[in-house]
């Protein structure tokens, strides 16, 4: 395979990316992240799971250009990365960042309306994206009005309309009930497959991991490095019906036999791990 | 109208009611509290009269004045010290106690510099209402969601399409409920002024009345205050509730 090729295939790549938070005064700097490499092959579908407080979100902003790395290299579709969100890359954050005072039309239309996009290209974009996330009977209600859940939507809908080729999710269903983590699982496979974007999901929960992604990233407790990368080797056309699969508890399986002693640590259990 | 407003209008009839026949039976003195009926009738002869509408221009204008000066300068101080924390750190403690000092004990200082004029009473009015307008932009600002900031970063926001799109909106309720603080506390601060010493305006024509044993005008002019404040309070309470359904949240 040539070097085109390859970096054709890469959409985004990270090479010895660290991120060291300066500490408070008398404090120690903390060392929350790397040295990571990571490549995200376009239009892949991966996870990064680990313990508590490993630099997964950190990864993430620096991904998205939300933090600078303290070391090495972050490129985005051959690019380097540093300090601004390039176009092309979309965010979905954990917490509700939908605008209560905006409609769930005039929300989704958000970023549209910022960067100057025909109206009727807004209302073909936005009428689109509201139907596939099933919000269209809600386009006239305010976030308050919508469960967790729907408000997760709309931030969905708001990132979709962008066309993003880079899909980055920040623990999008973490406040979430565990069945509508399912289903809302669903619905980020059936984007997935219509945006043909690559998507990195980070999530806590090893379940969401193994049912969504093609290769699921098992981080250490902090500072975080990749311990082990998983292939999980899921068909394209797949949904949360897989978790009856035997493959899908192996995959669990071996994510937690890596996380296990990670987590232990993250929570200060040095000895137990050790054992 | 709902149940709730039914009554709530009711408490406000029964109340006045009571007080009529009260007064009319004998249990009040009459020389202290006349009946309602004959406040409303002698501040409606006073309105048609002519004799005060000078002084309730004056009043009305300075309260006006002293008010978005202090909604204005307030969200202004509010935003400057919210961006500085360690101003805010030493400024804290005094806006927690600036009510617990009786700021009135300033008033003869004010008049000493400025003179009888509209000045000090307007600067009055202002302290009075500036400080409940920087603690509400305050805590509109504290209360924007973090995630916020990152989403305007993700849409390439600069600072000040960030303020204006994401944080005020997002502060607004908070704001609000500055707005209608300021709006009362200027009320306080310009009508207790006049009445302390003023050489015109409402609260000097009913410090006057009071004097002279004057009843049926200074309750009438008190029964206009109350009117007058309740309104506007009414008005910005209607807004806030109409912009609250807009955002979806019920309040009651």
């Amino acid at each position: 395979m040539t070097t085109a090729l390859l970096d054709q295939e890469i959409h985004a790549r990270l090479c010895g990316v660290t991120r060291v938070y300066p500490g408070a005064a008398g404090t120690q700097p903390v060392h929350a992240l790397g040295p990571i490499d990571l490549d995200l092959r376009r239009g892949e579908f991966f996870a990064v799971v680990g313990p508590s407080g490993c630099g997964k979100s950190t990864l993430l902003e620096v991904l998205a250009g939300l933090q600078r790395p303290t070391a090495g290299t972050v490129l985005f579709e051959g690019r380097p990365v540093s300090g601004e969100v390039p176009d092309g890359i979309g965010v979905v954050f954990q917490e509700d960042a939908s605008f209560p005072w905006l409609t769930v039309w005039d929300n989704t239309a958000f970023g549209l309306r910022r960067n100057s996009v025909d109206a009727a290209e807004i209302r073909r974009r936005v009428d689109d994206a509201l139907a596939f996330m099933g919000l269209m009977d809600f386009a006239r209600a305010y976030p308050a009005q919508l469960s967790g859940g729907m408000r997760q939507r709309v931030c969905i809908a708001r990132t979709l309309v962008l066309q993003p080729h880079l899909i980055l999710l920040d623990e999008p269903f973490g406040a979430l009930d565990a069945q509508t983590r399912l289903l809302m699982g669903d619905e980020v496979l059936r984007l997935w497959r219509r945006t043909d974007a690559t998507v990195l999901l980070i999530t806590h929960a090893l379940d969401e991991a193994a049912m969504l992604s093609d290769r699921i990233g098992a981080m250490s407790a902090r500072p975080g490095r990749f311990l082990d990368i998983v292939v999980t080797g899921w068909p394209r056309e797949r949904d949360s019906k897989i978790v009856g699969e035997p493959a899908f508890g192996e995959i669990t399986g071996r994510l937690w036999d890596n996380l296990r002693g990670e987590s232990m640590k993250s929570l200060g259990y040095s000895k137990m791990a050790a054992e | 109208m709902n149940r709730v407003s039914w009554i709530r209008i009711a408490v406000v009839a029964i109340a006045i009611g009571l007080l009529e026949v009260c007064c009319r039976l004998g249990l009040i003195d009459t020389r202290v509290v006349i009946p309602p009926s004959q406040m409303a009738e002698a501040l409606a002869q006073l309105l048609i009269s002519g004799r005060v509408n000078p002084e309730i221009a004056r009043t009305f204008g300075i309260v006006l004045i002293a008010a978005v000066i202090s909604v204005v300068a307030g969200f202004a101080l509010g935003v400057v010290v919210h961006a500085l924390p360690r101003v805010r750190q030493a400024l804290d403690p005094f806006f927690a106690t600036y009510y617990a000092v009786p700021i009135f004990i300033f008033y003869p200082v004010l008049i000493v510099i400025f003179g009888l004029s509209v000045m000090p009473i307007v600067l009055m009015g202002v302290a009075t209402a500036i400080v409940a307008m920087v603690i509400s932009t305050l805590n509109g600002l504290d209360r924007v969601p973090q995630v916020l900031s990152k989403v305007a970063r993700v849409h390439r926001m600069g600072r000040t399409a960030t303020a204006l799109l994401l944080k005020l909106p997002a502060a607004a309720p908070h704001l609000f409920t500055g707005v209608k603080l300021a709006v009362s506390y200027a009320f306080i601060g310009v009508i207790a002024s006049e009445f302390i010493l003023a050489p015109a305006g409402l609260g000097r024509v009913i410090s006057d009345a009071y004097t002279d044993f004057n009843n049926r005008q200074m309750y009438a002019l008190m029964l206009l205050l109350i009117i007058v404040a309740t309104m506007v309070n009414m008005l910005l309470h209607v807004l806030d509730q109409r912009w609250a359904e807009r955002r979806g949240i019920a309040k009651a």
